[in-house]
């Protein structure tokens, strides 16, 4: 104690002491913050019922009361429960800002009550529906021939191994590396905002697995080569040898060449 | 200029210019040569890191046989770091014991480099003119204008076959640069990943395209052997990206209305700019944005330039159905696709 006692005063106190405070701080809200509970649950007449109380309070405002549409948000009749499922499993939806996209977030609603959002807005009209497990299963895919399939439609935007891009004003193709398979087929069906819509003529539910094994085979597996430097490239990595690599060596060239003690 | 004096070194020069040399900074002694405790322990030092040198060796050679790589990627990338470790320090360690050494315990001696003229010394220009003189003499060039004449001729024009020879390293182009395999009745076909073959072709039929998707696309016969010499070249002019729009948002030009196929619209992949594939389509915004330099091409107008440094639109394959509901080419692109060439107005 004594020797902190002696550096009361001393000018970087301050700087400890913040630092204390906000781990503290920062410290309690994860412990004390909700996660959403799991539970699977099969669509019924009540969850129809239920979903409807759900969107009426939550999604109504911008989609209208009866999903028609408004100014503030497109008509959801069709998009089917798979788009219901991604934006709110997800988190995108309810929109808490607007933008030029929609963020992925802590989502509000828990697995029972998207599942009977999804079963309101599919009662609307037809639509794709969630996917069932089969196609979900990466071991069953092929990951060399969905790394074709990745690299023709989705590399561009998404980077060769999904670890995300810029697109125009704002917008962006998000990191695929944490996305569950679930919602990874579901985006492809129903191509979220700016994404294109990749129907089953375009990529068959197998295909659609296919690309899924080769997205969690490049995910799940560490490098070879050590770090990735978040998989970006020759951005990051030349960054890093130019930060570090280059930094080291002008050490090393200025110690070369300095007098000895 | 003032007047230097060349014999000695710098430090003799007593005033240039109007200041005087200050001289060279005393000499100070090290730590390691007036402190015999610290000349004890900087020997140590060196030592340690050639120690350390021969741990990393040892570390190398029993982690290139401890982590063997081949089960998997995790063994791979341990290898390639243990190995990789060892080496480096093996390496580096020594070069570092061995500059401390030179900078700690060597001699510390101060010596002076000599700059000397570059130029040679006045008897020998003069003996290099004489012998210049003589070979002028000897060869008798200046009396003999017939000799001088057809020798510099001679000398003239024999690189000239240097001009054939480059020249014929590879074909000319021809009409390559101008022509793609698409042609009138040639069947789209799904692009995934590769060259497909001829029997793996999955043609598409215009019921199969929902207004939001983007296909890419091939020409059928691309793995053909016969019919495409060099498919991956042949990739890379005929690559297209197949898109449907709402016909209400279209905007097309009077004479390019039957280019597409109720909303469905087809435009070469390769950037007018500098040829990357343009395949970032928000389909929402209708916006097809290339990612190397971030041109911008609005589909609805027949893909024109609305950002970026591409100058020229997207070429545009007009499309129709064939009698079984296929998408097929009515001809080939109008323009040459990708960037713009010198000739590109002269075919």
């Amino acid at each position: 104690m004594k020797l902190l006692a002696d550096r009361r005063r001393h000018p970087m106190a301050l700087v400890a002491l913040l630092l204390v405070g906000l781990l503290l701080t920062g410290g309690a809200y994860a412990l004390f913050t909700q996660t959403s509970s799991a539970k699977a649950d099969t669509a019924s007449a009540s969850d129809i019922e239920e979903g409807k109380k759900l969107f009426a309070a939550n999604c109504a405002t911008c989609h209208g009361m009866n999903a028609e549409g408004s100014k503030a948000g497109p008509g959801l009749i069709g998009v089917g429960a798979a788009a219901v499922d991604f934006q709110v499993g997800t988190g995108r939806m309810p929109l808490q800002a607007n933008g030029p996209q929609a963020r992925v977030k802590e989502p509000q609603f828990d697995e029972e009550q998207t599942a009977q959002l999804a079963a309101y807005v599919a009662s609307l009209g037809p639509g794709p529906a969630v996917p069932e497990d089969e196609y979900l299963d990466a071991s069953k895919g092929d990951p060399a021939a969905g790394g074709g399939l990745f690299r023709t439609n989705c590399a561009m935007c998404h980077n060769v191994v999904g670890s995300g891009g810029a697109l125009t004003r704002g917008k962006y193709a998000p990191n695929l590396s944490e996305v569950s398979e679930k919602h990874l087929y579901e985006a492809m069906q129903t191509g979220p905002q700016n994404m294109p819509i990749f129907n089953d003529a375009n990529l068959t539910p197998e295909d659609k697995r296919d690309v899924i094994a080769y997205v969690k085979e490049v995910s799940d597996n560490p490098s070879p080569g050590g770090f990735k430097l978040g998989s970006l490239g020759p951005v990051a990595e030349g960054l890093f040898i130019w930060f570090f690599g280059l930094a080291a060596v002008i050490g090393l060239t200025v110690w070369l060449s300095s007098r000895a003690k | 200029m003032t007047s230097k004096e060349h014999s000695g070194g710098g430090s003799q020069l007593e005033e240039l210019n109007g200041f005087t040399n200050p001289g060279l900074p005393e000499h100070k002694p090290r730590l390691a040569d007036s402190d015999p405790r610290a000349e004890k322990v900087a020997e140590r030092q060196v030592a340690a890191w050639f120690i350390l040198s021969m741990i990393g060796t040892i570390w190398f050679i029993v982690a290139y046989f401890l982590f063997t790589p081949g089960e998997s990627m995790q063994s791979i990338r341990l290898h390639n770091m243990f190995v990789g470790l060892g080496a480096a320090v093996a390496m580096f360690s020594i070069g570092f014991g061995a500059v401390l050494w030179a900078k700690n315990l060597m001699s510390d001696h101060e010596g002076i480099d000599e700059r000397h003229d570059i130029g040679g010394s006045e008897e020998d220009q003069a003996i290099a003119l004489e012998i210049l003189h003589q070979a002028k003499e000897e060869s008798g060039i200046a009396r003999r204008p017939l000799l001088r004449n057809t020798l510099i001729a001679a000398l003239a024009i024999a690189p000239l076959p240097a001009v054939l020879v480059f020249r014929d390293l590879g074909p000319l182009p021809g009409d390559k640069m101008f022509n793609t395999l698409w042609q009138k009745g040639t069947r789209l076909i799904r692009d995934v990943g590769g060259i497909p073959s001829v029997d793996s072709e999955r043609p598409i039929k215009a019921d199969e395209v929902t207004i939001g998707s983007a296909y890419h696309v091939l020409p059928s016969g691309i793995g053909d052997e016969e019919a495409s010499e060099h498919p991956l070249n042949e990739k890379a002019k005929a690559a297209v990206l197949l898109m449907r729009i709402d016909p209400k948002e279209l905007k097309e030009d009077p004479d390019r209305k039957d280019w597409s196929h109720d909303g469905i619209v087809a435009y070469s992949k390769i950037c007018t700019h500098v040829g990357c594939p343009v395949a970032l389509y928000e389909h929402q915004t209708h916006h097809l944005l290339c990612p190397c330099h971030q041109s911008t091409f609005d589909v609805t107008e027949h893909c024109k330039v609305i950002f970026g440094p591409a100058k020229r639109p997207l070429p545009q394959l007009p499309i129709t159905v064939d009698s079984e509901g296929y998408l097929v080419a009515q001809s080939d692109f109008p323009e040459p696709v990708g960037p713009t060439f010198w000739e590109i107005n002269h075919p």
